[in-house]
């Protein structure tokens, strides 16, 4: 009962010259989230792809609780669901007969389809809107009818394939919610993702794929510090005081303090604890500040620190040529 | 965030709650997997739902076989019969097997366009047999069939059309044409698999159905075309098609062209559903 959730070794997929996923090696323990995080073109869809039984690996290995990927096709099926990038419902369709269509097909006769049908409906706030069809919904009501769909049956193991692209904050709130409940009722979750902060959100581990390869893996947290901090925005009432307040961000702080043009701006690489005191000082260095705000570093800055180049750009031919020898 | 466009999900702010979410997780009842007729009719039941949802779908089966049933009729009925009464005697049976074998190219066309939405994806993943999804697609297309041939059986005996098996000899014919073409559909999802767009599917069903539908004895008989032509029209299977229905619905069943016609229609299955099926897991 031990093996991982999702095990790859050397997993490969070619689509005519682009090698879309190119030599992946993934240990997804069960019971968690894993995020794979990476720009559009990555190969994170095509990965889930392959271990949801979709697409054939032209290499490498792929094991889903110990069952080929590839050979035991159907008893990986049994125990995954997947909610793809796109509605992976019948939008011509109303929410229930959507949910009762594919309780049917799991083997649910119709009055068991039905009353589960509705429990779920009910569970994700879906109820006044069971009897429209889906392409009527809002964007947040179609990925949880969707979601709804992919948890029908309880999987041991959930795809999520970009569950928040074009969603609103309150509906990616709701999203991380859900993942969150789902997961602590014993679901693992393979989760794909542009946005590091849905990531650290969710994910106990990460793996940041650019390229069809895995780049960095590890936790949120050593991701983060591997990268560096996040950058500290202090905005002061009064631009005489800039050059005291620089220097005390740098010594508190310890990395470079950048002035901005805004002539009361000033920016620093941070993380939250030295940040939280860089404030304290400010305050008993009687600098007024009107706003102090720290943010997470964002994909392209983890990018930019782990290949020197932004998200989703193309190797340097340098470092295209270091790959191949 | 006070004004908003959907008045449902404003009323009720929907806020997940582990209680109910955990109760509908908790649930481990996994039932067996759905038998391969169960999965199917599933699926055949979502095409019905379809159609409940986007009636004008059905406009094809009605208002074409009318169009061409009426067309035909009048255009070749006095040329070919003497009149128009006489010509259906002969005509009815096969107008019906082209409409139908015509209508048979939507199951590919409407296989292409389902196919890249997301919901195939989900379909593709579900523990059941897998050629279910497209046999219940088929399921669906077998009710426009029905329905197709109901409107030009209904307009031909309106126009004068009696056949001698009576209401038996209909019944019979019109099921061994849904059986002929249930087999031929597969030919569309092969297509419809393969194909990468709406349009080149329609434009290969065209290039195929054609010759197959004209170039057979529906609307004239064979002996007075060139020997070539006989001898394509002599293998077409639409033609063997044709004088099955015609002997039963005249009442004079016509075994060998009737097993002619399901031995064709075995193969048919047993080709194209293997090679649709391999399109379908590698897609």
């Amino acid at each position: 009962m031990d093996a991982p959730a999702i095990e790859t070794a050397g997993l490969i997929k070619t689509f005519g010259d682009n090698r879309a996923v190119d030599g992946v090696d993934l240990t997804v323990p069960p019971g968690t989230v894993y995020g794979l995080l990476g720009p559009n073109g990555a190969g994170k869809t095509t990965v889930v792809r392959m271990l949801a039984t979709l697409l054939r690996p032209d290499g490498g290995q792929a094991r889903v609780f110990g069952r080929d990927v590839v050979r035991e096709a159907d008893a990986v099926r049994s125990r995954v669901s997947l909610t793809g990038q796109y509605a992976s419902v019948d939008e011509d369709l109303t929410g229930a007969e959507n949910l009762v269509l594919l309780a049917r097909l799991l083997g649910h006769s119709k009055a068991q389809a039905r009353e589960r049908a509705a429990q779920l409906l009910a569970a994700f706030g879906l109820t006044e809107a069971a009897d429209r069809q889906v392409k009527k919904y809002s964007g947040g009501m179609r990925r949880r009818i969707d979601i709804g769909a992919s948890i029908l049956n309880t999987p041991d193991l959930l795809f999520l394939d970009e569950p928040t692209t074009g969603l609103d904050p309150r509906s990616r709130n709701q999203v991380w919610d859900i993942v969150r409940i789902v997961v602590a009722n014993g679901t693992t979750v393979l989760l794909t993702t542009q946005y590091l902060d849905e990531a650290d959100q969710l994910a106990g581990r990460i793996a940041v794929i650019d390229h069809g390869k895995v780049i960095a893996e590890g936790t949120p947290g050593q991701l983060k510090s591997s990268i560096g901090a996040g950058t500290v925005h202090v905005r002061l009432r009064d631009a005489a005081q800039r050059p005291a307040a620089e220097r005390i961000l740098a010594e508190v702080l310890g990395s470079a303090v950048q002035q901005e043009s805004d002539p009361v701006a000033l920016t620093a690489r941070a993380e939250a604890e030295p940040a939280a005191r860089a404030l304290a000082r400010l305050t008993e260095a009687d600098i007024a500040v009107d706003n102090f705000s720290l943010g997470q570093p964002s994909l392209d800055e983890v990018f930019l620190a782990l290949t020197d180049r932004p998200a989703g750009a193309k190797p340097s031919v340098a470092a295209a040529e270091g790959a191949v020898a | 965030m006070s004004t908003t466009t959907e008045p449902a999900e404003a009323v009720t702010a929907y806020a997940p709650s582990s209680e109910t979410l955990g109760a509908v997780l908790a649930r481990a009842d996994r039932p067996k997997r759905p038998s391969a007729l169960s999965a199917s009719l599933t699926f055949g039941w979502r095409a019905v739902l379809k159609i409940k949802h986007v009636p004008e779908q059905l406009f094809d089966v009605t208002a074409f076989p009318i169009i061409m049933t009426l067309m035909f009729t009048y255009l070749f009925g006095g040329a070919l019969a003497g009149s128009t009464g006489e010509y259906l005697q002969f005509f009815l049976p096969g107008i019906m097997v082209t409409s139908v074998v015509m209508i048979t190219m939507y199951t590919g066309v409407g296989l292409n366009t389902d196919i890249e939405k997301g919901v195939f994806d989900r379909f593709r993943t579900l523990p059941v047999w897998r050629p279910a999804a497209l046999v219940g697609m088929i399921f669906g297309d077998v009710l426009r069939y029905i329905l197709a041939a109901t409107t030009i059986m209904v307009i031909g005996l309106a126009l004068g059309f009696r056949p001698a098996g009576g209401v038996l000899g209909v019944i019979g014919g019109v099921a061994l044409l849904v059986v002929f073409s249930f087999a031929f559909s597969w030919i569309w999802t092969m297509f419809g698999l393969f194909l990468r767009s709406e349009k080149s599917v329609m434009g290969v069903s065209m290039l195929v159905l054609f010759p197959l539908t004209f170039l057979s004895n529906v609307f004239v008989e064979p002996s007075t075309m060139p020997g070539w032509l006989q001898a394509f029209v002599e293998v077409n299977p639409v033609t063997h098609l044709v004088s099955a229905i015609r002997s039963i619905m005249a009442g004079t069943p016509d075994m060998p062209e009737i097993m002619w016609t399901l031995i064709a229609s075995a193969a048919l299955v047993a080709v194209f559903g293997t090679l649709t099926m391999r399109l379908y897991n590698r897609k």
